[in-house]
C-alpha cells in the first residue's frame, strides 16, 4: 500500500515547479490579461513535454498517466499559468496536433464565449469537430486572462470514441480541480508571507487568532481535497467502473476549498489585497472562475448523490 | 501510487469481518454509565481472548503484530460491524504509544498485558480546574519522599474516571519550575490511600466524567513514566496519537456515514438534504483517503509538523455534522433520546477534548504555516 505520487511525479513537479517560477511570473499573467499568448511561456511549456504529457510516446508526447497529470497542472496552477492548460493536455491525446506548444487547444463552451478561444489556436467540440482559430471575438471576463471568445471558423470533422469521451469529461474536471488547488495553495503562500511581515497593533497580524484561525480551516479545505485528487486520478490509470463518482468528488472538494482558501486569503491582506496592483487577484479571479467551470461543486455533489444512489428510493 | 491490500492484509480484513460478524453484541447500552461500562467489560475480554482488543501490538502483549495498515482495516471492519464504543481506548490508543516509547521493559510488561485483558482500566489525567488549554499552567505537585513521590491536586473532566483503576497524569515534580519544565509523567493505581474520585455527569446526562482528588497519595518511583522532570514531551508524545489517527480510524465515519444513509433510505429529501448527503459521503472518503496518505508519507520520511492537527480539525467538525444532518431529517423526532441525538450531544465534545480546536487551529498556523506565535 502506498497513497501519494510516485518518485517520478514529484520529480517531474520539482522540475516544473523550477521552470515556471521563471517562465511564468505575475508580470506573464498579467500580459495574458491584456490579450498576449504567451507563446514564449508555451514554447517552454512545449520543451518540458507538458502540452503532451498524456499523448503516447509515439505521437510525440510523454505518455504518462493521470497521476502525473495532476502532479503537472497542480503545478501550473500554483504559477497561475495563462491559457487552456488543462484543456490542451486533454485534447492532445484526441486530435493530430503538434505537442511542443505551438498549438493551445481548447474546448468548445456549450453556450456563449468558448474560455480561452481568444488565444487559442484551436477549439475542439467533443461532439466531433476541430475549429482552426483565426477570427475571433473577446468576451469581457472578471479574469481577463480567461480570454473568453466567440469564433466562426470551418470546423473539420474529428472522430471520438464513446470511451474517449467519457475519459475526456472526467480529465478535464480532474485536471481543473488540480489546478485550483495550485492555485489555493499560491494564494495560501502569498498570504502567509504577507500576514508574517504586516504589522498593525505593533505586532504581525500573523500573531492574531483571527487571522490564523480561518487560515488553518481554510488549508483542512485544501489538504483534505488533494488525496480526492489522487485517488480519482488513480481511478482514471485503473480504468475504474467508479471513476465517474471519484472525479465528482475531487472536483466538488477542490472547487469549494479553493473557493473558500481565495475568501480568507483575500480578507487576511485587508485593503491590501482588495487593489488590481497586487498579485493576489490575478490568482483569486482564476480560482473564482475554476471553481465553476467543469462542473460546479453542486453539480458534481449532485452527480455524487446519484452514483450513491441517493434520493432514488424517494 | 498502490492502493491493493497484500494477500496476507486481505486474509487479515477477511479474518476480522469473519470473527466480528459473529461475536459483536448489539444493543448494549451506553459504557459512561456503571452498569453500561461493566458490559462493555466484558466484551473487551471477549476481544481480548480472541486476539482482537490491541491488534497492531506484539504477540508478547496480547497483539498481532499488525502493520498500521492491517490496523486500519481492522477498524473498517469493527465499525462497519457495528462494534460498541472502546470503553479502555484511552489505555490502549492514548497510553500504550507512550508506553511502548517511553516505558521501561519492566514498565511495558507489567503493564501492557493486563491494559490488553481490560484487568487494567487507564483514565487521562491532564486537566485541573484551573488547566485545561493551558496544560502547561497545571498546579497538581508531586513531592520527593523516600522511595518515591507524594502527590497531591486535583484532576478534572476525567473520562470513564469513576469506573477506572488506573490513572495517567502530569504532576509538577519540581517547586522552583515554570510552564512546560519540571513536569513528570505518572502512573497512578485509584486505589492509592489519599486518592479519591467522584463521577459526574457529562452534557448527555451519563456519569461519564469524574474529578480526582490526590491528597498525599504515595507511589513508588517505578510509577514515573520516561524520567523525572520530562513529563511534558513524554505527554506531547500522546497527545499527537489523540489528534491523530490512532483515536479516531477513518472506519468510524465511513460506519457513521452507512447508517445516516440508511436513515435517509425511506424518507422524503429534498435538493438540500441530497446535496449535504453527498457531501457528508466524500467527507470522510476524504478522511479515510487523507489518514492513507498520512501513513504513506510518514513511512516515506514525508511527515509534516502539526498534521495530526489537521486530522483533528477534520474528524472532529465532520462528526458533529454527520450527527447535525442526522437530527434534520429525524425533525421533530431529534429530541427523542436515541443513538443519534446520544451521538449528537458525545460529537461537541469532539472540538474540545483531546486539545480544542482553537488550540489545534494554532498548533497548524504556527508549526505546518509558520505564523508567529506572538
Amino acid at each position: 500500500m502506498y497513497f501519494g505520487l510516485d518518485d517520478d511525479a514529484l520529480a517531474l513537479r520539482e522540475g516544473l515547479r523550477e521552470m515556471l517560477a521563471t517562465a511564468c511570473t505575475p508580470a506573464t499573467i498579467r500580459a495574458a490579461w491584456d490579450g498576449d499568448a504567451c507563446e514564449q511561456l508555451w514554447k517552454d511549456l512545449g520543451s518540458f513535454g507538458v502540452p503532451g504529457l498524456l499523448v503516447p510516446e509515439a505521437d510525440g508526447g510523454l505518455g504518462l498517466d493521470e497521476l502525473a497529470f495532476v502532479a503537472a497542472l497542480e503545478e501550473c496552477g500554483y504559477a497561475g499559468t495563462p491559457g487552456p492548460v488543462v484543456e490542451t493536455l486533454i485534447c492532445l491525446p484526441l486530435v493530430p496536433l503538434a505537442t511542443d506548444g505551438s498549438a493551445r487547444v481548447t474546448v468548445m463552451a456549450a453556450s456563449g464565449g468558448t474560455p480561452y478561444a481568444g488565444i487559442a489556436t484551436h477549439v475542439l467540440d467533443p461532439s466531433g469537430e476541430l475549429h482552426e482559430l483565426t477570427e475571433r471575438s473577446v468576451v469581457e471576463t472578471v479574469d481577463r486572462s480567461r480570454q473568453l471568445a466567440t469564433f466562426d471558423a470551418d470546423p473539420m470533422p474529428v472522430d471520438i470514441s464513446e470511451a474517449d469521451l467519457a475519459r475526456f469529461e472526467r480529465r478535464g474536471a480532474l485536471g481543473t480541480a488540480a489546478y485550483l488547488l495550485g492555485l489555493a495553495r499560491r494564494q495560501l503562500d502569498l498570504t502567509v508571507g504577507y500576514v508574517k511581515t504586516r504589522q498593525q497593533f505593533g505586532v504581525a497580524i500573523g500573531s492574531f487568532q483571527a487571522v490564523k484561525h480561518p487560515l488553518a480551516d481554510a488549508v483542512v479545505g485544501t489538504e483534505f481535497a488533494w488525496p480526492a485528487v489522487l485517488r480519482a486520478a488513480q481511478t482514471l490509470v485503473d480504468d475504474e467502473p467508479d471513476a465517474d463518482l471519484h472525479v465528482s468528488m475531487a472536483k466538488a472538494l477542490a472547487s469549494d476549498a479553493a473557493y473558500r482558501m481565495s475568501r480568507v486569503c483575500l480578507q487576511a491582506h485587508g485593503a491590501m489585497g482588495y487593489t488590481v496592483e497586487y498579485d493576489l487577484h490575478l490568482f483569486a479571479k482564476r480560482t473564482w472562475a475554476l471553481a465553476k467551470d467543469w462542473g460546479t461543486a453542486a453539480e458534481h455533489r449532485e452527480l455524487v448523490a446519484e452514483q450513491l444512489g441517493i434520493g432514488r428510493d424517494s | 501510487m498502490d492502493l491493493r491490500e497484500t494477500d496476507a492484509e486481505q486474509a487479515f480484513r477477511a479474518e476480522a469481518r469473519a470473527w466480528l460478524e459473529e461475536n459483536v453484541p448489539h444493543g448494549l447500552p451506553s459504557g459512561d454509565t456503571k452498569e453500561g461500562f461493566a458490559l462493555h467489560l466484558e466484551w473487551e475480554k471477549k476481544l481480548f481472548e480472541a486476539r482482537w482488543a490491541v491488534v497492531s501490538w506484539p504477540e508478547q502483549y496480547g497483539g498481532r503484530g499488525a502493520s498500521v495498515w492491517e490496523w486500519i482495516a481492522f477498524e473498517e471492519e469493527y465499525y462497519a460491524a457495528g462494534g460498541p464504543q472502546r470503553v479502555t481506548q484511552n489505555g490502549i490508543f492514548l497510553l500504550a504509544p507512550t508506553l511502548f516509547e517511553f516505558g521501561t521493559q519492566e514498565q511495558q510488561d507489567t503493564l501492557l498485558p493486563r491494559m490488553a485483558s481490560a484487568q487494567d482500566l487507564w483514565c487521562q489525567g491532564w486537566s485541573e480546574p484551573g488547566s485545561g488549554s493551558d496544560l502547561a499552567s497545571l498546579k497538581s505537585r508531586a513531592d520527593k519522599v523516600d522511595g518515591g513521590w507524594k502527590l497531591n491536586g486535583q484532576k478534572t473532566w476525567t473520562t470513564r474516571g469513576a469506573f477506572c483503576t488506573h490513572l495517567f497524569g502530569l504532576f509538577r515534580s519540581d517547586p522552583e519550575s515554570e510552564r512546560h519544565s519540571g513536569l513528570t509523567y505518572f502512573l497512578v493505581p485509584l486505589d492509592t490511600p489519599g486518592v479519591t474520585v467522584r463521577g459526574f455527569a457529562r452534557l448527555d446526562g451519563d456519569e461519564g466524567f469524574a474529578e480526582v482528588f490526590l491528597d498525599d497519595a504515595f507511589v513508588p518511583d517505578s510509577a514515573v513514566l520516561g524520567g523525572v522532570g520530562k513529563g511534558w514531551s513524554v505527554a506531547m508524545a500522546t497527545t499527537g496519537s489523540e489528534r491523530g489517527l490512532t483515536l479516531r480510524s477513518p472506519g468510524r465515519y465511513l460506519a457513521t456515514v452507512d447508517r445516516l444513509l440508511e436513515l435517509a433510505h425511506d424518507r422524503d429529501l429534498d435538493d438540500t438534504d441530497t446535496q449535504r448527503l453527498a457531501q457528508a459521503w466524500m467527507d470522510a472518503e476524504a478522511y479515510r483517503l487523507f489518514t492513507l496518505q498520512q501513513v504513506s508519507n510518514e513511512k516515506a520520511g514525508r511527515g509534516r509538523p502539526g498534521e495530526s492537527s489537521l486530522n483533528k480539525l477534520f474528524w472532529s467538525e465532520l462528526d458533529i455534522r454527520l450527527h447535525e444532518l442526522a437530527l434534520d431529517l429525524l425533525g421533530p423526532d431529534a429530541e427523542l433520546e436515541g443513538p443519534w441525538s446520544k451521538g449528537f450531544q458525545f460529537a461537541l465534545s469532539g472540538p474540545i477534548y483531546a486539545g480544542t480546536n482553537e488550540v489545534q487551529r494554532n498548533i497548524v498556523s504556527e508549526r505546518l504555516l509558520g505564523l508567529p506565535r506572538k
